[in-house]
């Protein structure tokens, strides 16, 4: 089983899922956050916002990875402070290729999650507000609860477009392998060098695996949620 | 327990302004759809914020409270139970999201006949169930003072006459200030014992449930069809023919069997329309019912119809006659008459538990 892969799509293949995990679980909770305050919230700067989460969908990747690349690169604005106070760098490391990801899958991620908030009755909110809650424990007790199939939904989706990310990636934190080199790069290389067909087929017959199994856990986590809070 | 309301409020085609300082027991606000009883309930909740407030419950001003500080209890016209909790979760949503015991659970329960209930889950509730269950959630909050905005409106005739005892109950045993929103005369000639009628915005009619219904002048902002006096009555013998005798204060009437022991108080409704006046006590009448008192006032409308408010010794009863039998009877203040009421003519749904004055 394990002869199946070479060391080197090993490597793609667990870094990818590691990539992609942690740019979810990281960006889950900014997402539960944005899409709230985009369903629920009015406040000047409302349009601003809903623009600078979408435009990674809009943008060509390759602009948001040199924007990356700009901002957060050792010489970048944010990057220089990182560097600077913590020694910490976002370039041409896994943690930077989690980031590209999350920023890409970001606006996928925060749309399901706010079809959910929307499709929550406010007046179940109020109601919870006349029993004694204040908006944070109406949150935690009544909208995060019945919204929970929308946020799963969302994380499967940010997953699986994280997964697949390569544009911004690639530009951000390049293609090295072990290090930023995940499984859309890896196919992209192995197509690269003669003889390698064989290699990136099997890593694209990975990528429709791992796709398909997310969202059969996604399908199923969700209807049990949906049982569970239509009341019956 | 008093509850002070200084509230206005612009809307599009009209301006809602109240002054009101309401005494314990259960007011209803009543008026048509739009005259602003849902935006005055709701500003005391909190969950809109009027142009200008003062809302004052027992001395404490609640207007800059946000509405989970306010202690104020509200039953929805949609029950809006939580869909992702059982009823007993449901019920002690207050309790455990205040970290405190919950209290008076199983006398509640019991009021409200929700019992069996408690594993259920709201989707699987019929809507009487659902709204009785919605009660009982905002009286477990402990509330100090209950909103019920409409809790009937949506039910049919059937869970509507399922419901109102529990509300009685609620307003008998309790002695938790009620403030009830309604549109339906019958429900509010039932329920209330301070009654504020609501016309675009600004308040009609005030005062004591038993003056308001009786009262020749502000019957025609009640809606003429449905207006009526409520007698207190007290329950004195089921007779074998299927008639319940019951005695006012006036004397006694029969009505069609209504349960209860003797002995029992009820409030029934009889309405303008179903009251006949003669001058001379009525002989070889099939009506049963003949209360003799003395005219206190006449109220002429624009139509056909006169209002006639009788006062049969403290207790008032409203006729609705034609101005031609009131010209033809030279009826007028002071005069003494018999009011003639067909048994039948009261309905089951007319009659409600223990009378309540204030």
């Amino acid at each position: 089983m394990l002869d199946a892969l070479s060391p080197e799509e090993w490597l793609a293949l667990l870094l990818s899922l590691r990539v992609s995990l942690v740019a979810m679980l990281v960006s889950l909770p900014f997402g539960v956050l944005a899409a709230y305050a985009l369903a629920r919230g009015r406040f000047p700067g409302h349009g601003l916002l809903n623009g600078m989460i979408h435009l990674p969908l809009i943008l060509p990747p390759v602009v948001t990875g040199y924007l990356l690349l700009l901002a957060f690169g050792r010489q970048g604005w944010i990057g220089a402070l990182l560097w600077d106070w913590f020694g910490f760098t976002f370039a041409f490391r896994w943690t930077g290729a989690a980031l590209a990801a999350a920023v890409m899958a970001f606006p996928l991620m925060v749309r399901a999650i706010k079809l959910a908030i929307e499709a929550v009755d406010p007046k179940l909110e109020e109601a919870a507000s006349t029993l004694g809650a204040s908006r944070l424990v109406v949150f935690l007790t009544v909208t995060l609860p019945l919204i929970l199939p929308g946020i799963i939904a969302g994380a499967v989706l940010g997953f699986a477009k994280a997964m697949g990310e390569f544009g911004a990636t690639i530009t951000f934190v390049a293609n090295i392998p072990g290090e930023t080199q995940t499984l859309p790069t890896a196919i992209y290389s192995f197509l690269q060098v003669p003889g390698g067909d064989a290699a990136a087929l099997r890593l694209v017959a990975i990528s429709v695996v791992v796709a398909l199994v997310a969202l059969a856990l996604s399908e199923w986590l969700s209807r049990r949620v949906a049982t569970r809070i239509a009341g019956r | 327990m008093t509850l002070e309301l200084r509230l206005n409020h612009a809307f599009p085609d009209f301006r809602l302004e109240v002054d009101l300082v309401l005494p314990g027991g259960l007011t209803c606000l009543f008026g048509r759809s739009g005259s602003g009883k849902t935006t005055i309930v709701n500003a005391v909740a909190g969950l809109l914020r009027p142009d200008g407030a003062e809302i004052r419950l027992d001395g404490v001003p609640l207007q800059d409270l946000p509405p989970h500080r306010r202690e104020v209890g509200y039953v929805f016209q949609d029950a809006r139970l939580f869909p992702h909790m059982t009823v007993a979760e449901n019920l002690t949503y207050a309790a455990r999201i205040r970290r405190r015991p919950v209290e008076d659970f199983d006398r509640i329960i019991g009021l409200l006949g929700i019992g069996s209930l408690l594993p259920r889950r709201p989707g699987t509730l019929s809507g009487g169930e659902r709204q009785r269950v919605a009660i009982g959630r905002a009286l477990l909050s402990r509330p100090r003072l209950l909103l019920m905005d409409e809790p009937l409106a949506a039910l049919d005739e059937a869970r509507k006459a399922e419901i109102l005892p529990y509300i009685e109950a609620l307003r008998d045993e309790t002695g938790l200030p009620v403030l009830y929103v309604s549109h339906s005369l019958p429900e509010v000639a039932r329920l209330a014992t301070t009654i504020v009628v609501l016309e675009a915005g600004k308040v009609a009619a005030f005062g004591p449930a038993a003056d308001i219904l009786s009262d020749p002048q502000t019957a025609p902002h009640l809606g003429l069809r449905d207006a009526g006096a409520v007698l207190t009555a007290r329950i004195e013998a089921q007779e074998p023919d299927g008639l319940t005798r019951l005695m006012t204060v006036a004397g006694p009437i029969w009505l069609p069997r209504l349960e209860g022991i003797p002995g029992r108080e009820v409030r029934v409704r009889i309405a303008a329309q179903d009251v006949i006046l003669s001058r001379a006590r009525p002989e070889g009448l099939s009506a049963l019912n003949i209360l003799p008192g003395t005219i206190s006032a006449l109220h002429e409308g624009q139509g056909p119809g006169v209002l006639v408010r009788l006062d049969l010794g403290g207790v008032f009863l409203l006729a609705r006659l034609t101005r031609r039998s009131a010209l033809a009877l030279e009826l007028a203040p002071g005069l003494q008459v018999h009011a003639v009421l067909k048994s039948v003519a009261v309905a089951q749904a007319d009659v409600g538990g223990a009378a309540a004055q204030g």
